[in-house]
C-alpha cells in the first residue's frame, strides 16, 4: 500500500528493537472478548486508477448547473471562482498543518486568518471577528447561546424569515438550556413583523436574517433600537454576504453580533459543505465570544507575528465553563474568503454585488411581465421569490422535465406559501439563461 | 547523527493585505455585465466594505509567501498526539474537486442528486463496518460537534423516557472537549480519576455511578495512549444503573480491524474523518464528526437520514419524529467525506494494517526514549506514547523548551501539556504514514536535545533558531489584544 | 515557578485555602491572591472582579484572574459587601505578578461579621497546607 513505508524487513527490525516476535504482541492488552474475530468487510483496495473512474462515475450521477438550468439558492451559492484560490489555498504547507497552537511554524496561517479577521469586522461592521465556526446554522446557535450569556437573560426571539434549516439547529442547541423561543411572523411585504416584538419581557437577543430566507431586506436599525430599549442584544445574521457590497452592513445599523455564512466568497457548494460560519461582534463582548481568535504580537527580536489569543474562553482551558466547545473549525475555508476577497478588492466586491443585484432584478421583472406573481414588495438582493399562478405545482414540474428547476419550492417549510418559489440569480446567471427560463414561462 | 533536516532558506517578509496594492487594481475577472442596472433602494444602500485592490501576481505571491512560513505534514514529521497527523492522499483532493461533487447544490431534488446520496450511503455503511456500531450521522461538521450531537442523543434518550438525568462522568484522561460538550446539554460533568496503571478502574465507575448520572463519556484508547481495558465491565456498570456509554473514538486510527467497539459496550461513538480517515486538518479545519450509535438509539439521530427505498433509489429522509433535529445547514462537511471514503476504498481491508503499524511506531518510540526522557506509564501503548519532563527540569528546561527545540530539527512539537494528568507532558503520535527512517531521526533528534538540556540548554531556551519568528510575546498579546488590523 | 522557600508569606494577613489573603483594616478586609497563587499562574493577563456594591457569603466565587493558558475562580475568604475593586487591574493586571499584596489587592469588603477572618489559616498553617499539598 503507497501510504505506508512499512518493508518487512522494517517491521522485523521494529518487532526486535522491542523484544516481540509478533505484532499480535502489541495488542495483548486488549480483551479478546473486544478484539474483532473476522477481517473486516470492505471492497478489496481500489488502484488510484480505479478510484478515479468510480469517482467520475458518482460524481456524474449529480445534476449541476452545467446539464440543467438552475435557479437555487436558499443558503448556498453558485459564485463564480478564480483558479488563483485553488492553486494557494492548495499549498500543502496550509492544507496539511493542524491548528496553529505552536506560532513560530505556523505564522503563514496565523496571519491569513489575522487577515480573515480583519476582513470580517470590514465586511460586518464589527470590531471583533473570530477565526470562524463550522456554517451559517451554528454559528447563529452560539450567537443566541451567546447573547444569553452576555445579557443573563433566557428569551430569543426569532424571526420566521430566517433560513428553516438555521432555526432548527437553534432550537437544537437551544432545547436542553431551557431556553424560550418566541417566533416573530413576516409582513405582506416578505420582512418580519416586529410589533409583536413589544409584549415580550425581557428579551435576551431578537435574531434577524438580512437578506432574509425570502431574499428580503430587513429594516435592521429599527429592529436595533427596539430591542436595545428593552436591554436585549440584536443578531443579525446572512446566508449571502456579498449582500454588504450593496447594502449597508448590519453593524452600522445597531447589530450586537453579525453572524452567517460565509460560502459564498470563494468556497464551492459542495452538496452544502464545508461552509464558513462567520461570527464578529463588539469589543465589549469579546470575552464572551466563542471559537478561536488570532492576535498581532511581537518575538523576542521585536518583530510582527502572530499567536492565538484569549485562550482561556475556549474549551480547553475553561473545559465545561467554555463559552463553547468548538475547537476544529472551518479554517481552510476562512482562508479561501480572505483570498477570495483579496482577488476581488473592494471595488470589485461593490461591483459584483451590483451586478448580482442587477441581474436579479432583471429576472424578476421578466418573470412579472410574463405573469409569475412578486408576492413581496420589500427590496432583495440576489434572491426573490415568485408565485406561480394556477397549478404552480405543475408548472414547476414541467419546467423541471424541461432541464429549468425555477427556484426551491417553500411549501416544504412554510405550508402557506404553497405555489411560492425561491429563485437566485448570481454572476453566473447569463441572460440567455433567464430569457430561456421567461420565455418558458411565456409559452 | 545524520544530518539536521532543519535548516534555514530563504523566507520573504511580507506585509499585511491592506498595507499593499493601489485601488483600482483587480484579481479577478468575473462574468461580464449583460443587463442594464436597475435602481437600487437608496435608504438600505451602504458604501460598500473597505478592502484593499490588488492584482492576482499580488495575491498569488502573498499566499505564496505566507505559506512558506508554514509547517505541514507534507512538510515533515507531526507527531501530534492526539491528532493522528498522517499523510493527506492527493488522490482525495481530486476526487472531492470533481465538479459534480462540489457544483452539487444541496437542495436539489433527491433523483437529481444521487451521486451525493449514494456516496453519503456507502460511507456510513464503511464507518458501521469498521466499528461494528449499526447506524451512524455524518452531520456533525467536527469531533466536538460530533460530541455535542452524542450528548443531545443521550439526553433526548432520557428525555424520552421521563427520565431525569443532570451528571456525567468524564475520566481525566479524556479529551479537552468534553465537558465542555456535556456542559452544553446541561450535564454536569463528575471527575472520573484514572487508576495507578493510567486506566479507568470498574470500582470509580461503581463509586460515580448513580440514577441521576446519565452515564459516562470515555475516550478509547485514551488520551496517555492506553487502551481502556475494563470497558466491558465499565458498560455493564454504568447500563446497570441505566445509563449510556459515549465513546469519544478520535483515537479509533489504533484500532480498526482489531477491535470491534460496539464489544466494548459503548452505546454512541463519534469519529474524526480528519484524524483517522486522512483527510488534511486545514490549519485547524475543515474536518467532519460523524457520529455511530446502536440499533436502539438509531430514531434519536438528526435529521435528515439518507434512506434507501425498495427500488433502490435514494432520499434525504425528514420522518424521524424522535430525533434530536439538526446540527448543520445542510448534510454536514460532504466535501470532507468524498475524501475520507476515497482513503478507505483506496484502503480497504488494509486499514487493520494501517492501524496495526500506528501502533508499531509508538511503541518503538516510546521503547527508544524512555531512557532518556521519563515515561510515567510504562506500559504498551496504542497510537501514542506520553512522556514528560521531568528528567530535564534540573537543567532548567521544561517541555516548551523541548518542544521549540525540536523545530529546529525539522520536526513539529508533540501535544505538550496534555492529557492534565500528566505534569509537563509530551504526547507523541507518529501514525503509521512515517517511515523507519524518519521516525530513527526523530528519536536521534530527541536524544540529541537531551543532551543539550544537559550541556548546552541555552540552545533549548532560545529555541527556536531557524523559524519565521523566535518566541513570541503571548503574554502581551492577551493583555491588550489586538485582533484586526 | 519558585520553590515555597523563596516566596512571601507576610505574617499580617490570613490565608484561605484558595489561595486568597485577607487583611482587616479599620472594618475593611482588603482580598488579594498570595504569592504562590500568583506564582503558579505565570503572567497574569485578565482579571474580572464584581460591582462595588455586590454581597456574597463566604466561599461564594467573586470572580477569576487568567494568565495566558489557566484560569482561576476567585472565592471570598469572608461574606459580605463589595465596598472596592482595583481598577487599576484593568489596564495593568501585572500588577498582582509584582505586588500580589500591594498594589495587586483585588476588592475591598464591608465583612457581615469581622471575625469570620480569624476562622482563615495563619501563615504557619498555611505553610504547613502546601507542603502537604506539595
Amino acid at each position: 500500500m503507497r501510504y505506508l513505508p512499512h518493508t518487512e524487513g522494517d517491521v522485523a527490525e521494529m518487532l526486535e528493537t522491542l523484544g516481540i516476535s509478533d505484532m499480535e504482541d502489541l495488542f495483548e492488552v486488549i480483551p479478546a472478548s473486544c478484539r474483532r474475530s473476522t477481517d473486516l468487510d470492505l471492497p478489496r483496495p481500489m488502484s488510484e486508477w480505479e478510484l478515479d473512474h468510480f469517482m467520475e462515475n458518482l460524481s456524474a450521477r449529480n445534476t449541476i448547473d452545467h446539464d440543467c438550468l438552475l435557479f437555487l439558492g436558499a443558503g448556498r451559492y453558485n459564485h463564480f471562482i478564480p483558479e488563483t484560490i485553488g492553486a494557494v489555498l492548495g499549498r500543502s504547507e496550509f492544507s496539511t498543518s493542524y491548528t496553529p497552537y505552536q506560532p513560530e511554524i505556523s505564522q503563514g496561517t496565523l496571519q491569513a486568518l489575522y487577515e480573515y479577521q480583519t476582513l470580517m469586522t470590514r465586511l460586518t461592521g464589527m470590531e471583533v471577528a473570530n477565526a470562524s465556526l463550522y456554517d451559517g446554522a451554528s454559528a447563529l446557535a452560539e450567537a443566541l447561546l451567546m447573547a444569553v450569556r452576555v445579557t443573563k437573560r433566557k428569551k430569543i426571539v426569532l424571526s420566521t424569515a430566517v433560513h428553516p434549516a438555521y432555526r432548527k439547529v437553534a432550537a437544537t442547541y437551544l432545547k436542553p438550556t431551557g431556553c424560550e423561543v418566541v417566533e416573530l411572523p413576516f409582513l405582506p411585504s416578505g420582512r418580519t413583523d416586529l410589533s409583536p416584538l413589544d409584549e415580550v419581557a425581557e428579551p435576551a437577543v431578537l435574531a434577524l436574517q438580512s437578506p432574509n430566507f425570502f431574499g428580503c431586506l430587513e429594516d435592521l436599525s429599527r429592529a436595533a433600537g427596539l430591542v436595545h430599549e428593552s436591554g436585549g442584544l440584536l443578531a443579525a445574521t446572512f446566508t449571502e454576504p456579498l449582500a454588504f457590497g450593496l447594502y449597508r452592513a448590519p453593524g452600522v445599523d445597531g447589530a450586537d453580533i453579525v453572524c452567517g455564512e460565509g460560502q459564498s466568497l470563494g468556497i464551492p457548494v459542495s452538496f452544502g459543505g464545508p461552509g464558513l460560519g462567520i461570527f464578529a461582534t463588539l469589543e465589549k463582548h469579546v470575552r464572551a465570544m466563542p471559537g478561536r481568535l488570532v492576535g498581532k504580537t511581537r518575538d523576542r527580536s521585536g518583530r510582527r507575528g502572530f499567536v492565538l489569543t484569549l485562550a482561556t474562553r475556549e474549551q480547553h482551558i475553561r473545559r465545561e465553563r467554555a463559552t463553547s466547545n468548538i475547537c476544529t473549525n472551518s479554517s481552510l475555508c476562512a482562508l479561501a474568503s480572505v483570498m477570495y476577497l483579496a482577488s476581488l478588492g473592494g471595488t470589485g466586491f461593490r461591483d459584483l454585488a451590483r451586478l448580482n443585484y442587477d441581474k436579479a432584478e432583471y429576472l424578476k421583472r421578466g418573470l412579472a411581465g410574463a405573469g409569475w406573481e412578486i408576492p413581496f414588495s420589500a427590496p432583495t438582493f440576489n434572491e426573490f421569490v415568485t408565485a406561480i399562478p394556477g397549478d404552480g405545482e405543475e408548472v414547476y414540474r414541467r419546467l423541471k422535465e424541461k432541464n429549468i428547476l425555477a427556484g426551491v419550492p417553500l411549501k416544504r417549510w412554510y405550508p402557506d406559501l404553497s405555489e411560492h418559489y425561491l429563485l437566485c440569480v448570481t454572476e453566473t446567471t447569463s441572460r440567455d439563461r433567464m430569457d430561456m427560463l421567461v420565455s418558458e414561462v411565456r409559452s | 547523527m545524520k544530518e539536521r533536516t532543519g535548516t534555514t532558506g530563504l523566507v520573504f517578509n511580507e506585509p499585511l493585505l491592506w498595507e499593499m496594492g493601489r485601488t483600482g487594481r483587480s484579481g479577478m475577472s468575473p462574468p461580464p455585465r449583460d443587463v442594464e442596472p436597475a435602481e437600487v433602494c437608496e435608504e438600505l444602500q451602504g458604501k460598500g466594505p473597505d478592502f484593499p485592490d490588488l492584482s492576482e501576481p499580488e495575491v498569488v505571491r502573498h499566499y505564496t509567501r505566507l505559506s512558506q512560513w508554514n509547517f505541514g505534514v507534507d512538510s515533515g514529521m507531526y507527531p501530534l498526539g492526539s491528532c493522528t497527523m498522517k499523510y493527506n492522499p492527493k488522490t482525495n483532493e481530486r476526487q472531492a474537486a470533481r465538479k459534480g461533487f462540489a457544483s452539487a447544490h444541496p437542495l436539489l431534488p433527491d433523483e437529481l442528486s444521487q451521486g451525493a446520496l449514494r456516496l453519503m450511503a456507502e460511507l456510513e455503511r464503511c464507518l458501521a463496518q469498521i466499528t461494528g456500531m449499526d447506524a451512524g450521522t455524518l452531520q456533525p461538521a467536527a469531533g466536538a460537534q460530533g460530541e455535542l450531537t452524542g450528548m443531545l442523543i443521550i439526553h433526548r434518550w432520557f428525555e424520552n423516557r421521563d427520565d431525569r438525568r443532570t451528571k456525567i462522568i468524564v475520566p481525566d484522561t479524556a479529551h479537552g472537549t468534553n465537558p465542555a460538550s456535556a456542559a452544553l446539554c446541561g450535564f454536569r460533568a463528575l471527575a472520573a480519576r484514572s487508576g495507578p496503571h493510567g486506566i479507568l478502574l470498574p470500582e470509580t465507575i461503581e463509586e460515580l455511578m448513580d440514577d441521576e448520572t446519565a452515564g459516562v463519556m470515555v475516550t478509547n484508547p485514551n488520551t496517555l495512549g492506553l487502551f481502556e481495558e475494563n470497558m466491558e465491565e465499565i458498560s455493564r456498570i454504568v447500563h446497570e444503573r441505566g445509563g449510556l456509554v459515549y465513546c469519544d473514538g478520535a483515537n479509533m486510527n489504533a484500532l480498526m480491524g482489531l477491535v470491534d467497539m460496539a464489544s466494548t459496550g459503548i452505546d454512541i461513538l463519534h469519529l474524526n474523518l480528519h484524524k483517522t480517515f486522512s483527510t488534511p486538518h486545514g490549519g485547524g479545519g475543515p474536518g467532519s464528526g460523524p457520529v455511530m450509535v446502536r440499533k436502539e438509539l438509531e430514531p434519536f439521530l438528526p435529521v435528515p437520514r439518507v434512506v434507501e427505498d425498495e427500488s433502490g433509489a435514494l432520499r434525504l429522509s425528514e420522518n424521524h419524529p424522535l430525533s434530536i433535529g439538526k446540527v448543520h445547514t445542510f448534510y454536514g462537511n460532504f466535501g470532507v467525506m468524498v475524501k475520507a471514503l476515497s482513503y478507505i476504498l483506496s484502503m480497504g481491508p488494509n486499514l487493520k494494517r494501517a492501524s496495526e503499524l500506528a501502533v508499531l511506531n509508538a511503541n518503538y518510540i516510546k521503547e527508544l526514549l524512555k531512557d532518556t526522557y521519563h515515561l510515567p506509564y510504562d506500559r504498551t501503548c496504542m497510537h501514542e506514547c506520553v512522556f514528560t519532563d521531568a528528567l530535564q527540569q534540573s537543567y532548567g528546561v521544561t517541555t516548551l523548551d523541548i518542544s521549540k527545540r525540536l523545530m529546529d530539527y525539522g520536526f513539529h512539537p508533540p501535544t505538550i501539556y496534555f492529557p492534565l494528568v500528566v505534569k509537563g507532558a509530551l504526547m507523541i503520535e507518529p501514525t503509521e504514514t512515517e517511515s523507519k527512517e524518519t521516525i530513527d531521526t526523530f528519536i536521534e533528534s530527541m536524544r540529541s536535545i537531551a543532551r543539550e538540556a544537559r550541556e548546552e540548554p541555552d540552545l533549548l531556551l532560545n529555541a527556536p533558531h531557524y523559524c519565521k519568528t523566535e518566541r513570541l510575546d503571548e503574554t502581551g498579546a492577551a493583555r491588550k489584544p489586538c485582533l484586526a488590523g | 515557578m519558585k520553590e515555597i522557600s523563596e516566596l512571601l508569606f507576610p505574617d499580617d494577613v490570613f490565608y484561605a485555602e484558595d489561595h486568597e489573603w485577607a487583611r482587616l483594616d479599620g472594618g475593611v478586609i482588603t482580598v488579594g491572591i498570595n504569592d504562590y497563587a500568583q506564582d503558579q499562574l505565570g503572567d497574569i493577563v485578565y482579571v474580572e472582579l464584581p460591582r462595588v456594591g455586590d454581597t456574597f457569603e463566604k466561599g461564594e466565587e467573586f470572580g477569576t484572574v487568567e494568565s495566558v493558558k489557566a484560569v482561576s475562580e476567585l472565592y471570598m475568604p469572608v461574606g459580605g459587601e463589595i465596598v472596592a475593586v482595583n481598577t487599576d487591574l484593568e489596564d495593568s493586571p501585572e500588577l498582582i505578578n509584582q505586588s500580589p499584596y500591594g498594589d495587586g489587592w483585588l476588592i475591598k469588603v464591608k465583612p457581615d461579621d469581622e471575625t469570620e477572618i480569624e476562622e482563615l489559616m495563619d501563615k504557619e498553617t498555611y505553610l504547613a497546607m502546601l507542603k502537604e499539598e506539595d
